[in-house]
């Protein structure tokens, strides 16, 4: 069985993200939403960390509403999927189980 | 599926409310069921019938009204949260002797025996934190 | 709820005790919990992993001690509590200056697991 993690949390100001990375199984997803968006720049912090579970396997979403609210559209990581709402439903029934990193 | 939300910020403090506003609305667009949306910790401050944001914001107390008509979704808020804070409907308010309650329309006070229960009744629970 | 079978349901608790009340949220909404015969473990990790050490005294700051409230999870049958030790480690806590000693630390791959067979998480 897999998890849906969501992050809301800047990771330039808190660990939230690392720490979801550190227990992130291979068949888990991660959705970044509000502040967690942050962490689908390049620049994050855990950008490496990152790359390695996307290479593993793992799909990482963010939200288009919270990326254009920052104008963040053109500083995103090319190999994060950008979804909306619908699509958050979408994962949260494709995973078993939904953990909320806040 | 039927899914339930867990919400523990408080309006406005945070995108939290709103983030989970969106997330069952799309979850009803998509006919889903929402089957109870249990507010704790600061959350607890939404079911005021006293908010008065500006109007040209979002009244969240409004919204969710709203949509649990609609739907027939269970708004259900802690008691032990509320209180503390100063949320009250008038059973609680008569018996603590206040001078006033102002749990709004549409939310039930009630214990954290809801939160287990929307847990084992859902499909799905997700929780939005601030 | 009767009738039904038992579903699987892990409490993470991840903030630090007195700062934030959510860590106490977390502890009154297992013990509330327990009275529903549903099979309960509860996580603590990052931060909530200091609602663990053994000498609390939060009188003056106005608190209930979670040194004092935790060793009675046991009594409501939560017995599945599990910590997890790269936070421990990340926080120089040793083992020996936990409050209960019938918890299982456990790695990250192991969380990674022990999510892997819920059917509810509650995130606190």
């Amino acid at each position: 069985m897999s998890t849906l993690h969501t992050i809301n949390k800047s990771p330039f100001s808190h660990t939230t993200l690392t720490s979801c990375l550190q227990v992130c199984g291979q068949q888990d997803g991660i959705l970044l939403l509000e502040d967690g968006v942050f962490g689908a720049l390049q620049s994050a912090p855990c950008a490496e960390d990152m790359s390695d579970m996307i290479e593993k396997g793992i799909k990482v979403y963010a939200l288009a509403s919270d990326i254009n609210a920052r104008g963040l559209q053109e500083k995103i990581r090319k190999d994060i999927v950008v979804t909306d709402y619908n699509g958050f439903v979408q994962l949260s029934i494709e995973h078993n189980c939904v953990q909320s990193w806040y | 599926m039927i899914f339930s939300l867990a919400i523990y910020a408080a309006p406005y403090s945070s995108q939290a409310n709103h983030s989970a506003y969106r997330f069952a609305y799309a979850l009803l667009e998509n006919g889903h069921t929402l089957y109870r949306v249990f507010f704790y910790h600061d959350a607890v401050h939404l079911a005021s019938s006293l908010a008065t944001p500006p109007q040209d914001e979002i009244h969240f107390t409004e919204e969710w009204q709203k949509l649990a008509q609609q739907h027939n979704i269970d708004l259900v808020v802690c008691i032990a949260a509320a209180l503390k804070r100063g949320l009250l409907n008038q059973q609680e308010a008569q018996r603590y002797e206040k001078p006033a309650h102002n749990l709004a329309a549409g939310f039930d006070i009630s214990g954290l025996g809801q939160l287990l229960d929307a847990a084992v009744t859902s499909d799905r629970l997700i929780t939005f934190g601030g | 709820m009767t009738g039904t079978p038992s579903k699987k349901i892990l409490f993470i608790s991840r903030h630090a005790p007195y700062g934030s009340s959510l860590a106490k949220d977390a502890l009154d909404a297992i013990l509330a919990a327990s009275a529903y015969e549903q099979n309960l473990s509860l996580l603590f990790m990052d931060d909530g992993v200091f609602q663990l050490l053994a000498h609390q005294s939060p009188d003056h700051i106005g608190q209930k001690s979670f040194a004092a409230i935790l060793p009675v999870l046991p009594l409501y049958e939560i017995n599945s509590i599990y910590v997890h030790y790269e936070s421990l480690v990340k926080r120089q806590i040793t083992i020996n200056e936990l409050v209960l000693d019938s918890v299982q630390i456990i790695d990250s791959k192991a969380v990674s697991g022990l999510l892997a067979q819920q059917d509810q998480l509650l995130s606190f």
